[in-house]
C-alpha cells in the first residue's frame, strides 16, 4: 500500500490536450474516484500512472518517490479495465496467478494466494472455467480477484461496473465497499457515475475536458461545488442554474432575473451589480413557506420516481426541478408557492463558486 | 431460381477444370502399367499399388519427400518466426506508418520471380549456398514473409490492447506480452499463415529447379519433373509421387479449412 501524488501531469495527443496540470493526492489507504464525462481524461489519467502511457508534463509519484521512469511491471500497481480484459485462454486460477507467476513467486505460496483471493470473492467453484464460460458478474469478480491477489501498492479500476446490468452493479458496489474497508488498499477509480463515486469515495475528483474541477469529499463536491460545472455535474435531477445579476434591495443582497427575486446571505453584499449564475438543489425548493419571502410558480408536469416526486414548474419563463415528498398530489396547472432559504443558494461569478465559502 | 442455375453451373464448372486434372493423377496412380497405356483410356483404375513401389524403389522420392519437408517446415518456421514479430510491431505502431510499411512489402511481393532468378542465384553462388537447403530456404523466406505478415498484422490488430495492458501491468515485459498472450490468442491466425507459406515452400518449381542441380538435394516437385529419361516418360510413377506430394496438403487444408477461412477474414469484419 501506498500514497498516490499527481504533480502537474498533462498530456497531449496530437494537438488535443488530453490532460492539463492535473495535481492530485491520494493518502494510504484512501479511495479516490475520479468522476467526469466520458472523454475528460480520466481514463488516460489511470494509464499515466499505471505506466501504460507516458505523461508529457510532470510527475507521478508514489510514497513520495518519482516513479516516471519505471515500466508497469516495476511500479507495482494493479489494474481493473472496463471489460475486464481477462485472458481468454487461461482459466480462472490461471489468470489470478498470472501476475504472480511473472513476479517469480513461489508456486505453493501462488496457490495459497488464489484460494485466499478466490475465498474473498465466492470465486472457487469457478477455479477451473474459462472466461467465457463465466457470467459478467463473474467475469467481473474475478477481475477484481486478479487486482487483489497481488497485493499491490496501488490498485487503479477503470469503470469496473459498467459493463454489469444495472441491479448487479448496486450490489457489486455495496460489495467493493465491503471489500475496501477489509481490505484498505489504496484505490483510484474512474466513474462516469455519480453515485458510484458519492457512494464509494473517500473523496471525488471532478474532472472535464482534462482538467480537474474540484477534489473534496463526496459531501463537500454536492453541498459546495467549486463552479457551475461540477453543479450541473453532480446531482440527481441536477441544480436549477439561472443567470441573472447581484442587486442591493434595502440594504440586503438579492440575485435578480428576469422571473425571480431571491435573497442571498448578507456576506455577498460587496459582489452588488455583477452578473451571476445562482443555483439551487432540487431539495432545497421548499413547498412549505419556511423562509419568508415565497414566489409563486405553476405545476407543469410531475415525475413519480416512487420514493418521491420531482415536480416540473415554471415561474414566468423560468423553468425549476423540485423534489417533493410522494404522499403529496399535484395537478398540472396547480399554482404553489416556493421559498428557499438564502444559504442554501449557490452563487458563482464567472463560474467559479463565491458562496458560500466555508 | 435463374440465380440459383447459375450459381449451380458456375461451381460445376469451376469444380470440373480444377477437379479433373486431379482425379485423373489420382486415378492414374493407381493404375497397372498395361492399363494406363489403354486406348481407349480407362477411368476407373485396379487400384494397383505398382506403381507406388517402383517410384519409391527405383525413382527414390522418399529422399525427395525427406529434401522437401525440411526445405517447406524451415520456411514455414523461420517466415512465422519473423512475421509474428514484425506483424505485431506493425499492428501497434500508428496506422498511418503501418500501412506504409505494408504497402512497401506487398510492392516487394509484386516482382515476378523470373526477375529475382538471376540476382538470387548469384547472391547464393557468392554464398557458396547453391545446393544446400538454407540456399532455397532463404529465398522462400523472402517470398512468403509478405503474405504472411499481412495476414498476422491484420489479425494483431483485432486484438483488444487491453489484454496487453493487464499482461503489462500484472508484471510482463512487452515481449512477454505477446509471447504469453498475444501469440496464443493468434493461434488460428499463424496456423492460416504457416499454411499458406507451406503449401508454397511445398509447390515451389522454379526456383527449386535452379538452385537445386544436385538431385541429392532435389525437392519432391523437382524429382517428379526430372523422372523422365531420354526415351521414357513414367507416367505411372509421376502420377504415384504426385499423389504422394499432394494428398497431405489436401488433408490438412480440408481438415483446417474453416481456421484458414477465419485467419484469412480476420481484418475484414470486426467481430
Amino acid at each position: 500500500m501506498a500514497s498516490l501524488t499527481l504533480q502537474n501531469i498533462g498530456k497531449k495527443f496530437g494537438r488535443v490536450r488530453a490532460l492539463s496540470r492535473i495535481n492530485l493526492q491520494v493518502d494510504h489507504g484512501r479511495f479516490c474516484v475520479l468522476l467526469g464525462p466520458s472523454g475528460c481524461g480520466k481514463s488516460t489519467l489511470l494509464q499515466i500512472i499505471a505506466g501504460l502511457t507516458l505523461q508529457d508534463e510532470g510527475s507521478v509519484l508514489m510514497d513520495g518517490k518519482s516513479v516516471d521512469h519505471l515500466s508497469p511491471r516495476d511500479r507495482d500497481v494493479a489494474m481493473v479495465f472496463q471489460n475486464y480484459a481477462l485472458y481468454p485462454h487461461m482459466t480462472v486460477a490461471e489468470n489470478l496467478g498470472f501476475g504472480l507467476r511473472m513476479r517469480g513467486t513461489p508456486k505453493d505460496l501462488i496457490k495459497e494466494r488464489i484460494i485466499e483471493t478466490a475465498g474473498l470473492l465466492d470465486l472457487e467453484p469457478l477455479l477451473a472455467r474459462k472466461p467465457r464460460e463465466l457470467s459478467g458478474g463473474q467475469r467481473q469478480r474475478t477481475a477484481m480477484g486478479r487486482a487483489l491477489v497481488r497485493r499491490p501498492k496501488l490498485f487503479l479500476l477503470d469503470e469496473p461496473l459498467s459493463n454489469l446490468d444495472a441491479r448487479l452493479r448496486v450490489s457489486v458496489r455495496l460489495e467493493l465497499k465491503r471489500l475496501h474497508q477489509k481490505i484498505k488498499g489504496t484505490v483510484l477509480y474512474v466513474t462516469h457515475d455519480q453515485v458510484e463515486a458519492m457512494t464509494l469515495g473517500d473523496q471525488v475528483a471532478v474532472m472535464r475536458e482534462g482538467r480537474l474541477h474540484q477534489l473534496d469529499k463526496p459531501d463537500a463536491v454536492y453541498d459546495r461545488p467549486a463552479d457551475t460545472f461540477v453543479a450541473a455535474f453532480i446531482g440527481s435531477p441536477p441544480m436549477n442554474l439561472f443567470q441573472g445579476r447581484l442587486i442591493r434591495k434595502d440594504g440586503r443582497p438579492f440575485f435578480a432575473s428576469d422571473d425571480l427575486l431571491l435573497e442571498v446571505p448578507a456576506n455577498l453584499a460587496g459582489l452588488a451589480g455583477k452578473r451571476v449564475e445562482a443555483g439551487i438543489r432540487p431539495e432545497d425548493l421548499r413547498l412549505d413557506p419556511v423562509h419568508g419571502a415565497t414566489f409563486p410558480a405553476r405545476v407543469e408536469m410531475v415525475s413519480n420516481v416512487g420514493a418521491e416526486k420531482y415536480l416540473h414548474v415554471k415561474t414566468g419563463s423560468t423553468e425549476l426541478t423540485l423534489r417533493a415528498a410522494k404522499d403529496l398530489s399535484f395537478l398540472p396547472g396547480e399554482k404553489v408557492n416556493l421559498s428557499v432559504a438564502p444559504h442554501k443558494l449557490h452563487v458563482f461569478v464567472d463560474g467559479q463558486r463565491v458562496n458560500p465559502l466555508e | 431460381m435463374k440465380a440459383k442455375i447459375g450459381f449451380g453451373f458456375g461451381v460445376a464448372l469451376a469444380g470440373f477444370f480444377s477437379l479433373v486434372p486431379f482425379l485423373l493423377f489420382v486415378s492414374s496412380a493407381f493404375k497397372t502399367q498395361t492399363q494406363i497405356t489403354a486406348v481407349p483410356p480407362q477411368w476407373r483404375p485396379e487400384f494397383s499399388l505398382d506403381f507406388f513401389i517402383s517410384a519409391i524403389g527405383r525413382y527414390g522420392i522418399l529422399d525427395y519427400l525427406k529434401n522437401s519437408l525440411i526445405v517447406a517446415g524451415s520456411t514455414t518456421l523461420i517466415t512465422i518466426g519473423l512475421a509474428a514479430l514484425a506483424g505485431y510491431a506493425l499492428a501497434r505502431l500508428p496506422r498511418k506508418w503501418a500501412g506504409m510499411v505494408l504497402m512497401a512489402v506487398l510492392a516487394c511481393a509484386m516482382f515476378p520471380q523470373i526477375a529475382l532468378a538471376g540476382p538470387v542465384w548469384r547472391l547464393l553462388r557468392l554464398f557458396g549456398w547453391l545446393n544446400t537447403y538454407q540456399g532455397l530456404i532463404l529465398p522462400y523466406v523472402a517470398l512468403t514473409l509478405p503474405l504472411a505478415l499481412w495476414i498476422l498484422t491484420l489479425f494483431f490488430r483485432e486484438m483488444p490492447e487491453e489484454l496487453e495492458a493487464a499482461a503489462l501491468v500484472d508484471g510482463c515485459t512487452r515481449l512477454g506480452a505477446w509471447f504469453r498472450v498475444v501469440l496464443p490468442l493468434s493461434a488460428p491466425g499463424l496456423f492460416t499463415a504457416s499454411i499458406l507459406c507451406f503449401i508454397y515452400a511445398w509447390n515451389e518449381f522454379f526456383l527449386a529447379l535452379l538452385i537445386m542441380t544436385d538431385p541429392a538435394k532435389q525437392t519432391m516437385p523437382v524429382g517428379i519433373a526430372l523422372f523422365q529419361g531420354e526415351h521414357t516418360v513414367p507416367w505411372g510413377e509421376i502420377a504415384a509421387a504426385s499423389f504422394i506430394t499432394t494428398a497431405p496438403l489436401v488433408l490438412l487444408v480440408l481438415l483446417f479449412q474453416k481456421r484458414i477461412v477465419g485467419g484469412l477474414s480476420a481484418g475484414a469484419v470486426k467481430g
